[in-house]
């Protein structure tokens, strides 16, 4: 075990290494989506997994990082699937539309950053279960606002997408956005975040300028969880509120628990694991979705911090953070109690401080 | 005038509804500082409890509620006996997430078992219409209101009165100094998960006799109502549930009055949100003192 991590740390030390990596993950996804080496069923649960990865990170930046509990996720994921296919389908022309495409996506998403001030604002004045209510309500709201706007279908739903999500496409948006929340969690705003969820009042103290924080935490949250509703939207081609209600926000909360809070590769693995997890378990027909559950309740039993909890994949830790660490280390730092003897060969997502 | 008295006397009948289910949510907030998401598909099986009851057995209106009311009670205690206890000293989040995941289970479980066809509740009270005044008045909403205050009233008088409801004020007060006391928090957790689940069951069987079909989903949307009206009122307080399920339901039955229904939820939580904004802790919390 320590002697692959080593490995990976090695290899992740390099600086050529990232870009190798990704490059060879789009052009794996081009050649499936080119050559159909995977069915279109198979394809459809990877498009799938990726946008639930999209989801799940940009949710566990409000709930796992800065220790919120945001439980209407769903809503911005509305506003950017309405809105992105409002303009595919209204605004851009038919042979067009594939080559605007990542257009329409980041308009959607922008809207659903703004719609996330909604729930920024609320949070400088309340947090915990009271915060939950304004996301919960936000979220029964856009819902309800969209089945009263006959123009874009009402309660009918919307239809009229090209399929215009593909593999590739899914791939590069989730790199992006996993590539977006770990320079923001890395970053000066990003301690913020951590300050926050640790103790509001003393990040205030310590010159945390919370408000600042929380207003870019939640709208970079809300924006790609739009930008996933687009990706969503241009997969199944036919969206209706009943599409983004409660029970799509609990599966969102569900696939950040279940992953891990605070740490990226645990929304990865909780986006995988419940996503294919699921359609592996179609087999069991209706019982499928009562067994799902039952699983989560388990492993919060057993494992209350999800299958990651608080920690992170040496891949998803910047290369300046990880030389910043070992330079604190070797300062001494590390004999005070960072790491803890004996955990030597584990990284923590959030350095020794 | 005529018509708004009209509507107050339906803006009670959803309220007395609301508040029954409010109060589980309010009852386990105090002692455990959990909200039970699982609450509202609670009070889904409580409806199904009723209607196996009342269709199957065909039992008469009283002992149908009595039946489902300590079925579901057993339900309850079996649920915070096996999912949230092994959490009582986990971070609270996993206890939300385990509840939402209980909630899930719930609501699958009965519609693989059961299916997914709504169900239509017999009729169990003879419906007669009476004319007070300018208002007319059902048996049925007659009934449901006696009932939902009836038992408001045995729960106020149990939580303030008895030496119980001492000591469940007691465990919501100070958890750690009441086992000195030599008072089982196990024990008074167990019963407020009995009682809070005995009144959604109640509000089961209420809600299906008011609106007779009833389905696997029907507890998400009345359950999160109904915990926005405990979250109104000031979560935590008994009578803060009470007040804030009739503030709700009388919202929600004058935007159905004067706009089209379909602006309901979107009013109803739209005022919601206005109010924690302007107050958070709600109309009767009192603000927790945060210490540094």
């Amino acid at each position: 075990m320590s002697r692959a991590a080593d490995l990976t740390t090695a290899f992740f030390a390099r600086p050529a290494s990232w870009p190798l990596v990704l490059t060879g993950l789009l052009l794996a996804a081009w050649l499936i989506h080119r050559y159909g080496w995977l069915n279109p069923y198979q394809q459809q649960i990877l498009m799938y997994v990726g946008i639930h990865i999209i989801l799940t990170a940009s949710l566990n930046l409000v709930n796992g990082y800065m220790g919120e509990f945001a439980v209407g996720h769903a809503a911005f994921m509305a506003v950017g699937a309405y809105v992105s296919s409002l303009i595919t389908v209204r605004l851009f022309p038919f042979q067009a539309a594939p080559l605007l495409f990542p257009l329409a996506l980041l308009v959607g998403s922008l809207a659903a950053g703004i719609v996330g001030l909604l729930v920024a604002f609320p949070s400088f004045r309340t947090r915990g279960d009271y915060l939950a209510i304004v996301t919960l309500a936000l979220n029964m709201i856009v819902k309800s606002a969209i089945e009263n706007l006959e123009v874009i279908g009402g309660p009918r739903g919307f239809l009229g997408m090209q399929r215009l999500t593909t593999l590739p496409w899914v791939v590069f948006w989730v790199i992006s956005s996993l590539w977006l929340l770990r320079n923001f969690i890395y970053a000066n705003l990003g301690r913020g975040v951590l300050a926050i969820r640790e103790d509001e009042v003393a990040a205030e103290l310590l010159g945390v300028d919370t408000r600042r924080v929380k207003l870019h935490a939640f709208i970079l949250s809300a924006s790609l969880a739009g930008l996933a509703g687009g990706l969503f939207a241009h997969v199944v081609q036919f969206i209706t509120p009943r599409s983004f209600d409660i029970v799509r926000s609990t599966e969102i909360l569900v696939m950040v628990y279940l992953g891990g809070i605070g740490s990226l590769a645990g929304s990865v693995i909780g986006a995988t694991v419940y996503t294919v997890a699921l359609e592996w378990l179609r087999f069991l027909g209706q019982w499928r979705m009562a067994i799902a559950p039952l699983l989560l309740v388990f492993l919060m039993i057993l494992r209350p911090t999800g299958i990651m909890g608080l920690r992170e994949f040496v891949a998803f830790i910047p290369r300046e953070e990880r030389n910043l660490r070992a330079r604190l280390e070797a300062l001494g730092r590390g004999r005070q109690g960072w790491p803890p003897a004996g955990e030597a060969g584990r990284v923590g997502p959030h350095g020794p401080a | 005038m005529p018509f708004v008295a009209q509507q107050m006397v339906n803006a009670l009948q959803l309220g007395s509804i609301y508040a029954l289910i409010a109060l589980g949510y309010t009852l386990v907030y105090g002692v455990l500082r959990l909200i039970n998401f699982a609450h509202g598909d609670i009070f889904m099986v409580g409806a199904f409890f009723s209607f196996f009851a009342a269709a199957v057995l065909g039992l008469p209106f009283l002992p149908t509620l009595l039946a489902s009311m300590a079925a579901t009670a057993l339900l309850g205690v079996m649920i915070e006996r096996l999912a949230y206890r092994p959490l009582r000293h986990a971070p609270r989040v996993s206890a939300v997430i385990t509840a939402l995941g209980v909630g899930l289970f719930l609501e699958h479980f009965t519609l693989a078992s059961v299916g997914a066809q709504p169900r239509l509740m017999p009729p169990l009270i003879a419906s007669a219409v009476y004319q007070a005044g300018p208002v007319r008045v059902t048996t049925v909403q007659l009934v449901i209101f006696l009932v939902a205050l009836l038992l408001m009233l045995i729960l106020d008088r149990f939580v303030n009165r008895t030496l119980t409801g001492m000591a469940m004020r007691a465990v919501s007060w100070d958890k750690s100094v009441v086992p000195l006391m030599g008072i089982s928090v196990d024990r008074i957790i167990a019963l407020t998960f009995a009682i809070g689940s005995g009144l959604a069951a109640a509000g089961g069987l209420l809600y299906a006799t008011a609106y007779p079909v009833i389905e696997p989903y029907m507890g998400v949307l009345v359950g999160w109502k109904a915990f926005v009206a405990a979250v109104v009122g000031g979560i935590g307080v008994i009578r803060g549930a009470m007040l804030g399920a009739f503030v709700l339901g009388g919202a929600e039955v004058l935007v159905a009055a004067f706009l089209p229904s379909t602006y309901r939820d979107f009013i109803a939580f739209g005022l919601l949100l206005l109010l924690l904004i302007f107050r958070p802790q709600g109309i009767l919390g009192r603000r927790e003192v945060q210490k540094v």
